[in-house]
């Protein structure tokens, strides 16, 4: 799950790391408010999952609190890849006199967190990571001992010279460590990480993503979630415990199993048609679960057949008989309906269909051949 | 023989009395597998099915039944707990069902793990079985057939479809391994693969990956330099997205790098003959087998092929 730049800043303050003073604004007029406590030149920042928020428009610089209203006027609704903004940050515009990069990810390679450091902050780190690697520093952590001091001396001296600044970034570090380890992320980022005319070290920039898996067990940083910035049918899955991905075709999937999911899309592509989503409806055995997974798929105008591929394991193939028939007494489905299933209590399921004159295929490829097929007719 | 289970394997459930953990039991005592403990605090002295013992702890399942393989299917926020305590009391393979463990949890865990000598299967991963002797974990017993091609993957369900393409044909398997989907997991493909290569009831391997992270493409460095044994391999997701996390917290393409084109080409680059649909893994499997195995006989091949 991915904060909002000012969700982020709140923990990383928390922290102690140090960041500029600002606070976010719903309306014009409380932009305005925020930019005259905060006194100066401010910036307001567009709150949205979204990269490239600043050649989008949605990054301003305000020399009056009235510009900064003006400002938060145009930026509040406007649509930034497909979302649109609900909030602005409003931060004191800093005299900036360099800028590094400061970022933990959690490596698959090492199993371990890694600190990344670079004294070419400001820009995309993945460019930097792609023309200039060499730029770019990096310390897997033992999680046993933590970030220890000398490392992050190390790393500080790879951005500075100055040993107080040197000093600083250290400090931060180990905050940012401390910041990826209490809250179960898999990213924090400070990306540009400034000295100021001053010689101080800020932070200017937050970044979260936090691990789905923390959630349940932090109910504090699960309330964090903006619905909003998620497509409705993406957060009804999520409440009735599917994953459920928006694609651009018109082949909507049910699949128990993400990789089984993936390999479905996969062949619905192979033999000509284009998948209308990815839909997992995991391994449980619930027929609510189908119910409430066919409502969603049918609700897409763009859906011209769909397609259940089931392979019973844990998932019982007559529970989702069971939640097809159930789904069809409670809503209309005006697309044809392509249903495999094959595993657990597969004869049941089959009985279950043919009593309401359903069928089931057996093979995989049968089935996605057919359903791409009664697509193309209806389409 | 076979790879991390056979018939010596003599298992422990922690979380036997659970929804998932005893139905999953059932289903393990039935194919035949030797579950000689069950462990959940606070029913121990208690018997699973009126046969297998319940202890407290696992340090005293270990203790009195010599168990050397454990299997958790206790709720995520117990989970990381269970493994340490699996690890400590001495077991050898620790496989891991549970899914949805955060993981900051894994993290801290796993060196744990290493230095008391375990190896962790999983998380969030359907286990193992090796068809005929063991079934570990919770793939379905009944779609598998005792014989001599390996298979290692990242899926579940994936794999059940795989499996049963070459049950269905007479493809035998000398051990099917879910590794799980997450990002940070305690065995690999190369873990596997290194584990086939040196098995000497395994003729061929069948690999499955997913989008997501770069192990796919480090195992296809290894077959390429250390495998001589012919290896099949499959991606899933060819039609993801970038930067949406596709069900399995691994399988997510970040940047340009994870990509299910981008992993094929490696498969191919270093000798790995790709599927483009999993019904192709029993035609590629007699392909390959068909060929001299540069480790072995023709005679044998034709063998295996007939």
């Amino acid at each position: 799950m991915n904060l909002h730049e000012y969700q982020a800043r709140d923990l990383f303050r928390k922290a102690g790391i140090k960041m500029p003073e600002g606070d976010v604004a719903t309306t014009p007029s409380e932009a305005e408010a925020v930019a005259r406590t905060l006194g100066g030149k401010v910036v307001v920042k567009a709150q949205v999952h979204a990269g490239g928020r600043g050649k989008a428009g949605g990054v301003k610089l305000a020399a009056t609190p009235s510009e900064a209203a003006g400002h938060a006027e145009k930026i509040l609704g406007m649509v930034i890849k497909d979302l649109v903004v609900g909030k602005v940050l409003i931060v004191p515009a800093a005299e900036i006199t360099s800028e590094a990069y400061v970022g933990m990810i959690l490596d698959r390679e090492s199993q371990r967190p890694v600190l990344m450091v670079s004294a070419s902050g400001g820009v995309d780190i993945e460019e930097v990571a792609a023309t200039s690697p060499e730029k770019i520093s990096r310390l897997a952590i033992d999680p046993r001992y933590g970030l220890l001091p000398h490392q992050a001396m190390a790393l500080g001296f790879a951005l500075y010279e100055d040993v107080g600044q040197v000093r600083a970034a250290a400090k931060i570090m180990t905050q940012l460590y401390g910041v990826f380890m209490d809250n179960g992320a898999t990213l924090t980022e400070i990306n540009p990480l400034v000295t100021t005319p001053t010689g101080e070290v800020l932070a200017l920039d937050a970044k979260i993503t936090l691990d789905d898996n923390i959630l349940e067990r932090r109910p504090d940083l699960a309330t964090l979630r903006d619905e909003t910035a998620e497509a409705p049918s993406e957060v009804e899955a999520r409440r009735a415990g599917l994953t459920f991905i928006k694609l651009e075709g018109n082949v909507g999937c049910v699949v128990n199993g993400a990789g089984l999911a993936m390999a479905t899309m996969d062949l619905v592509k192979y033999y000509g048609g284009e998948p209308a989503n990815f839909l997992d409806i995991g391994g449980s055995s619930n027929p609510d679960k189908v119910v409430t997974a066919l409502r969603i798929i049918t609700r897409d105008p763009s859906v011209k057949a769909i397609l259940f591929n089931i392979f019973g394991g844990i998932t019982r193939t007559d529970d989702v008989a069971n939640g097809i028939v159930g789904a069809l007494e409670q809503f209309k489905v005006e697309v044809p309906i392509v249903i495999r299933l094959t595993g657990t209590n597969e004869q049941e399921a089959i009985r279950i269909l043919e009593d309401v004159g359903m069928t089931a295929l057996n093979g995989m490829d049968e089935a996605v051949e057919q359903v791409v097929a009664r697509a193309k007719e209806a389409a | 023989m076979s790879i991390l289970v056979d018939a010596q394997t003599r298992l422990v459930v922690q979380g036997i009395t659970g929804r998932d953990g005893s139905f999953h039991t059932a289903q393990m005592l039935e194919y035949g597998t030797v579950v000689c403990a069950g462990v959940t605090p606070g029913k121990g002295g208690q018997r699973f099915a009126d046969r297998v013992p319940i202890f407290n702890t696992m340090a005293d399942a270990v203790a009195q039944t010599q168990a050397n393989t454990a299997v958790i299917y206790v709720p995520p926020a117990f989970a990381a707990g269970a493994i340490a305590e699996a690890a400590d009391a001495g077991v050898g393979l620790v496989v891991c069902i549970t899914e949805g463990i955060p993981t900051v949890d894994l993290l801290r865990i796993l060196p744990f793990v290493r230095e008391r000598g375990a190896r962790l299967l999983g998380p969030n991963c359907p286990g193992l079985i090796s068809p005929g002797s063991a079934k570990v974990g919770i793939i379905p017993g009944n779609i598998c057939l005792p014989g001599r091609v390996g298979v290692v993957s990242r899926s579940g369900t994936l794999t059940y479809e795989v499996v049963n393409h070459l049950t269905r044909e007479g493809v035998g398997q000398s051990t099917c391994v879910g590794i799980g989907g997450d990002p940070i997991i305690g065995t690999n493909f190369i873990d596997c693969l290194a584990a086939f290569q040196a098995d000497d009831a395994t003729d061929a391997i069948v690999m499955i990956g997913e989008i997501g992270g770069t192990d796919e493409q480090q195992a296809a460095e290894f077959v390429a330099s250390h495998v001589t044994k012919p290896v099949i391999g499959f991606i899933a997701g060819q039609t993801a997205p970038k930067g949406r996390r596709m069900g399995h917290a691994g399988a997510i393409i970040s940047g340009s790098s994870g990509t299910a084109a981008e992993k094929m080409a490696s498969f191919e680059a270093n000798g790995i003959s790709v599927m483009e649909r999993p019904v192709d893994v029993v035609s590629l499997v007699r392909e390959r087998l068909g060929e001299t195995p540069r480790h072995s006989t023709a005679d044998q091949a034709s063998q295996r092929t007939s």
